[in-house]
């Protein structure tokens, strides 16, 4: 389970998140839906140790206190990967080369981590196809595989996701989020998951928060939240 | 005029490993942090006297017949046990001046870079007094004469040693997960540890591999010409700045490239004007060169790289 309590984060003096608390169940899929700039990214980069939470903040994963990790360890020792808002593929690495990178300091294997690649290229296809490509090589919608495929390959007991539908072609984005669901039920991994796109979003996650200028202002399950007036006035297009 | 023409070539070669070797420090270390250790020039330094301090401690040694160590060995063991120990400066100065300042302004980690420098410089000074040192002759020179070219085998010797680093380096980068790290953070440093790669690891490394050749570049400097003093860092440090400019901030290829470009203009300038007019001559076509091409042979512009 992940806890998080009173996570606040201030980027040059300006608080982003004011203090905000939730928790996700092992396994759970859950997705914080926000406007742009509600603070949805910086949630995910406080909990992958990308931005500083401020003191009074606490970040509990399976009894390990998250803030005494760095982002790397976070990663590796945790199994808390994160695939991050426009993907961020290493473009002068080969589709081969960023899977790998993903394994750095995982130790369990040469085998093990072989049958992960495979288990990748089983879900994505395409990235089998262009191995040997350059990331910058690759369109949007591989590019976003390849970002989930390294989570995938780095560490799988939490993934969090910033807007993964980004920029997708509608029927990518179902693709894209029936191979998460997939993932998600065969290696009971827990999802989290931030998205502009809130019907999208509540339709794959089984529970909800609604952020709004770095405060968490409702929360409930999926249909729930998709027949909240509030919600549907503000997020679903009316 | 043909003979003569190869016989500077081979001269610019072996300038050119010098500068190569110095220059691949200051663009790894570009590469990954986006930085420039204005005290590399001064690390070269500090490995040429480490390997004076070694081959010394080793031919010693091997007079007093502690070791029975032919020449040839104890110059392989300078290289190795200087490399090892250079690197360790590298990772002080990273640890000490550099990481402290990754999120300063670059200009800080400049001033720092420079102050680093005369620290080892008068450092140096304090320690050893003003004399300059010489480096002991391990190598019996030999010269062949290649038709009309004079060849000796310390020259053969630092090309062929320099290339070899080069290409090493090359796997290195290309070959391993290391070598990746280094290339991913080139690219993006801010998601790399989302890989679960520590950068401070990367990051120490990359000093310590530029720092343990800049050691080599010092010992075989001290081979071809074995008088030391503390200040040989510095003009030879700033050319091979130059170097890693005109080869373009960050590229392995463009560093060794240009160290051995810098090395042939040097000494192709010198062919032909008097030996007084050559820095300014060869360093002016230089600055030509960079006027039409800013970010050198395989540079990028700042602007493609991403930042958080």
């Amino acid at each position: 389970m992940l806890v998080v309590e009173n996570l606040r984060v201030s980027y040059g003096g300006i608080r982003a998140l004011h203090g905000i608390d939730f928790r996700i169940d092992e396994g759970e899929i859950v997705c914080i839906i926000g406007a742009n700039g509600a603070g949805k990214s910086t949630t995910l980069r406080a909990i992958s140790r990308m931005v500083p939470a401020e003191s009074g903040t606490r970040m509990i994963y399976k009894n390990e206190d998250l803030l005494k990790y760095p982002a790397d360890k976070v990663v590796s020792k945790l199994g808390i990967s994160h695939v991050p808002e426009g993907r961020r593929i290493f473009d002068n690495l080969t589709v081969m080369e960023n899977l790998k990178l993903a394994t750095f300091a995982r130790k369990d294997g040469a085998h093990k981590i072989e049958e992960d690649r495979e288990r990748v290229f089983s879900i994505f296809p395409r990235l089998e196809e262009r191995r040997n490509q350059k990331g910058g090589t690759l369109s949007g919608g591989e590019q976003q595989m390849l970002a989930i495929g390294r989570a995938f390959m780095s560490g799988r007991n939490v993934m969090l996701l910033d807007e993964p539908s980004m920029g997708l072609a509608p029927l990518l984005m179902l693709h894209m989020f029936e191979a998460l669901k997939a993932i998600n039920e065969e290696g009971g991994t827990t999802i989290l998951l931030v998205e502009q796109n809130a019907r999208l979003a509540l339709k794959f996650a089984k529970r909800g928060y609604v952020l709004e200028h770095g405060n968490l202002v409702l929360e409930g399950n999926s249909e729930e939240l998709l027949a909240d007036p509030e919600v549907k006035k503000a997020y679903l297009g009316g | 005029m043909v003979t003569y023409f190869f016989q500077n070539l081979i001269n610019a070669l072996q300038w050119g490993s010098f500068y190569a070797l110095i220059a691949l420090g200051y663009s790894m270390v570009y590469g990954v942090l986006m930085l420039f250790n204005f005290a590399h020039g001064d690390i070269f330094m500090v490995g040429a006297y480490i390997g004076f301090g070694v081959a010394t401690g080793l031919v010693s040694l091997a007079s007093m017949g502690a070791l029975a160590l032919p020449n040839w060995l104890i110059l392989v063991l300078t290289i190795l046990i200087s490399m090892f120990l250079t690197s360790f400066v590298g990772m002080i100065v990273e640890r000490v001046g550099y990481r402290p300042l990754r999120e300063a302004p670059r200009a800080s980690a400049a001033i720092t870079g420079l102050m680093i420098g005369i620290i080892l410089e008068t450092g140096n000074l304090a320690i050893l007094g003003a004399r300059r040192v010489s480096f002991p002759a391990l190598i019996q020179s030999t010269t062949y004469d290649l038709g009309g070219v004079f060849v000796t085998n310390k020259k053969i010797m630092i090309v062929v040693v320099s290339i070899a680093l080069m290409y090493a380096l090359h796997l290195f980068v290309r070959k391993t997960r290391w070598g990746m790290a280094m290339r991913a953070m080139a690219f993006d440093y801010v998601v790399v540890p989302l890989m679960g790669v520590p950068i401070n690891n990367i990051a120490r490394m990359t000093f310590a591999i530029g720092s343990a050749l800049a050691a080599v570049a010092g010992i075989l400097f001290g081979v071809a010409y074995p008088v030391l003093d503390p200040y040989m860092g510095v003009i030879f440090g700033w050319k091979a700045f130059v170097a890693a400019i005109l080869g373009g901030r960050g590229s392995i290829l463009g560093a060794c490239l240009a160290g051995f470009l810098l090395g042939f203009i040097e000494i192709f300038v010198a062919m032909v004007f008097p030996s007084t007019l050559r820095d300014f001559i060869a360093y002016s076509i230089i600055l030509l060169i960079l006027t039409f091409r800013p970010h050198g042979f395989f540079g990028e512009p700042y602007s493609a790289r991403l930042r958080l």
